[in-house]
């Protein structure tokens, strides 16, 4: 967990994000991505603060969070799978891929690992489709996968953060 | 010579960073050659791809090209010979994709430098704006821009002059110039790698059209899945700035403009332009019912303007060519060129630009160079969610907006997804329902409910539980669906379902009567077999069987136990005998 020290620095990240918008309530999607960059979620206790500050309610915010699939209100894994469920990985065989990480890893589109490595989710295109099936692993992204192929490049990550422990 | 390599997205994800990485160690200080990026090429199935230039004549094209090849191609460009790298050189049937081509929106991608605005200005860069901003009223540009033809790229096809001139004819100084560039079709690409390989384009386009409809401030909404596109069209719009582009007096020709751009945060339904404005104020993107049309009261209630990243990416080009030679190229109805995202199971996959008029079967065949691994072409999908699945004896349609929806489907925003024989159209219907599904915002009945009945029917239809009339049904819901919903989503969401049940119709009823999925691709349809005959009692499958379904003693036939297997296929993938069927 952060300390107290840590958390302000959180919040006053977020307040340069509100002054630099004017708290205008019609840059609430601008505003909540900010917030997601610095908290890697949006906590309960962001959505209230938010609203407060842009002049809005709770409900609208809550509302704009849940609506975009961009938005999480829970924390993720330290590697974020975003596995493509486009038309092109469709025809290529994304659900096999799918499969192969639900079983290596045993979670759900949108669970995370009991370790909090990996969460996964499906995303509708990342538009890479000449490559297809395609993931992104945080900013990275693969192609042409096969189920294990995927898998292998999990193990990398991994193994990744071990070298890192 | 100068060295460049291809970074777009794709080219990226092929490893093109690493390959720049390695030709920038290979350099000596010494070198006289430079090193440089370029954006997205189009021919993905080559990527990475890295091109040798000397002065403007591109004197050898290298694909494929790993980390490891770096420091030889930095020598042979070195020594000034490049027979040792002939290897890479790119075969020329593979040539064809791009030659077959004609290029206006994308006629600067992948040959100059997308984070450089003199790359862009060598090539003509802001002569458009400047002559529009010097030379021409707003009344003109307007009535060039009718002249062209030019129609909505981002997939309706209605004339972009008349929507400029009702913007321009609405009361009020406030006016907002808005492209949208949520690109949220799936299997599209085109406008990714317009903004990633040429954002000055894009800016240019649209300050011109700014100017033409007298706005004082123009916004790109762009997906937040394209951060690399994002990355530059932030560079690109500081760039402008201080050039002067951007800002207040542009040219000294006393017109202003703001640019920014806003982040969109995934939802297919924000490419509806009045959900995309809901978005843009910073609320959820459901849409506004129409009328008002933006061109009256879009953006905070002012009369804003609404186009997709590759009309304007025709825009400085047919102020530069003028209006004629726009509408020289394609059909009575259809003028100029337009961009597709071809992939799929077809050979050669990326981004593929010609004029109007040409067939799909000349895309799929002739660029695109067929289907792999010799399969049969069943259908090509066009216009994602929103259109439909054009069948193999209809490859003869002209690319044209007309032709196109007489067939079922649309020209779309140019996702060209191509399926061969292995592909159930069910399925697809199915997946594109799912999609549709998930997206709907909610707002009205039809459309949140309709797509979910629909869904569900078509679920069980795959699984084996389908039942008789269930096609009838389909198409009951369907026709109430596009009669009752509010916008573009709903009104489009059974187009896969219409066009497949019209072209397919016998796959939907082997599915239902028989339950058989014909193109073997539906799990719970299916049931591995193995031939005694062919067996040879290697024991690889038994022993891989997740569920341990197979037995059988070595150097014996094995069988497969129905009441076990998952029907996961990893037996009929791993048996090198072809012993094992699958029906």
């Amino acid at each position: 967990m952060c300390k107290n020290d840590c958390k302000d620095e959180k919040m006053k990240a977020l307040d340069l994000v509100l002054d630099a918008h004017d708290h205008d309530s019609g840059s609430l999607i601008t505003i909540l991505q900010k917030a997601q960059d610095i908290h890697g979620y949006l906590p309960a206790e962001i959505i209230y603060y938010v609203a407060a500050q842009t002049g809005t309610t709770p409900a609208k915010v809550m509302g704009v969070a849940t609506f975009y699939t961009q938005f999480r209100l829970e924390p993720v894994g330290k590697y974020l799978i975003m596995l493509c469920k486009g038309t092109a990985c469709h025809v290529n065989g994304s659900d096999r891929i799918e499969a192969a990480i639900t079983n290596e890893l045993e979670i759900t589109n949108g669970q995370t690992t009991k370790d909090g490595l990996f969460t996964l989710k499906n995303v509708a295109c990342l538009g890479c489709c000449s490559l297809s099936p395609v993931m992104m692993v945080n900013e990275e992204t693969f192609g042409t996968l096969t189920p294990e192929k995927a898998i292998s490049i999990l193990n990398d990550f991994r193994n990744r953060k071990e070298e890192e422990a | 010579m100068r060295i460049v390599v291809g970074e777009g997205s794709c080219g990226i994800a092929a490893g093109a960073g690493k390959v720049y990485d390695a030709l920038q160690t290979a350099m000596n200080p010494s070198d006289s050659f430079e090193l440089g990026i370029t954006g997205c090429i189009g021919m993905c199935f080559l990527e990475p791809i890295v091109d040798i230039y000397e002065g403007g004549d591109l004197l050898a094209r290298l694909v494929h090209v790993e980390a490891k090849d770096g420091a030889r191609i930095a020598e042979a460009v070195r020594g000034g010979d490049l027979s040792s790298i002939e290897d890479l050189k790119i075969q020329e049937e593979d040539a064809g994709f791009l030659n077959k081509q004609t290029r206006i929106a994308l006629r600067n991608c992948g040959i100059i430098d997308p984070t450089d605005l003199n790359s862009y200005k060598a090539r003509d860069g802001y002569k458009a704006l400047e002559k529009v901003l010097k030379t021409m009223t707003p009344e003109e540009v307007i009535e060039e821009i009718k002249t062209s033809g030019l129609a909505g790229r981002g997939g309706a096809g209605f004339p972009t002059w008349f929507k400029w001139n009702a913007a321009r004819g609405s009361a009020g100084e406030e006016k907002y110039l808005i492209c949208n560039a949520d690109e949220g079709d799936p299997g599209a690409f085109m406008d990714r790698a317009v903004i990633e390989s040429d954002p000055h384009n894009l800016i240019e386009g649209m300050l011109i059209a700014a100017y033409a409809i007298g706005a004082k401030e123009a916004i790109v909404y762009v997906r937040a899945e394209y951060p690399l596109a994002i990355i530059r069209l932030e560079e690109a719009i500081r760039q402008a700035t201080e050039a002067g582009l951007i800002g207040e007096n542009i040219l000294g020709t006393g017109f202003s403009c703001k640019f920014r751009y806003m982040a969109g945060a995934g939802a297919f339904v924000c490419g509806e332009e009045t959900a995309l404005i809901e978005s843009l104020e910073g609320k959820r993107g459901m849409p506004r019912l129409k009328p008002p049309f933006p061109a009256a009261a879009g953006y905070k209630l002012k009369p804003s303007n609404i186009n997709n990243v590759e009309t304007f990416a025709n825009v400085a080009w047919i102020i530069n060519n003028g209006g004629e030679a726009f509408a020289a190229m394609g059909t009575e109805g259809s003028k100029g060129t337009k961009v597709f995202a071809l992939t799929g199971k077809v050979k050669r996959g990326g981004l593929v630009e010609i004029p109007m008029g040409q067939t799909l079967r000349h895309v799929i065949f002739d660029i695109g160079g067929g289907i792999r691994n010799e399969k049969k072409i069943k259908a090509v999908q066009m216009g994602g969610p929103s259109g439909g699945c054009i069948p193999e004896n209809l490859l003869d349609t002209v690319i044209d907006y007309k032709a196109l929806s007489a067939t079922g489907a649309i020209m779309g925003s140019g996702g060209m997804v191509v399926m061969d024989e292995n592909t159930c159209m069910v399925g697809m219907a199915r997946f594109f329902l799912d999609f549709t599904s998930k997206e709907s915002c909610g707002k009205c009945v039809h459309c949140r409910i309709g797509t979910k009945r629909m869904l569900e029917i078509l679920t069980r239809i795959v699984s084996g539980k389908g039942e008789e009339g269930d096609i009838e049904l389909l198409e009951e819901l369907c026709n109430a669906i596009k009669d009752g919903a509010l916008c573009g989503l709903g009104q489009t969401a059974p187009n896969p379902v219409l066009t497949t049940i019209r072209y397919f119709r016998d796959e939907y009823e082997a599915h239902i009567k028989e339950k058989k999925c014909p193109a073997k691709e539906c799990v719970e349809l299916l049931s591995y077999k193995i031939d005694p005959d062919t067996c040879k009692g290697c024991t690889l499958c038994a022993r891989k069987c997740p569920v341990q379904a197979i037995s059988g003693e070595v150097k014996n036939p094995h069988a497969i136990d129905q009441d076990i297997c998952i029907k996961c296929g990893q037996c009929y993938t791993l048996c090198k005998f072809g012993a094992i069927s699958v029906e």
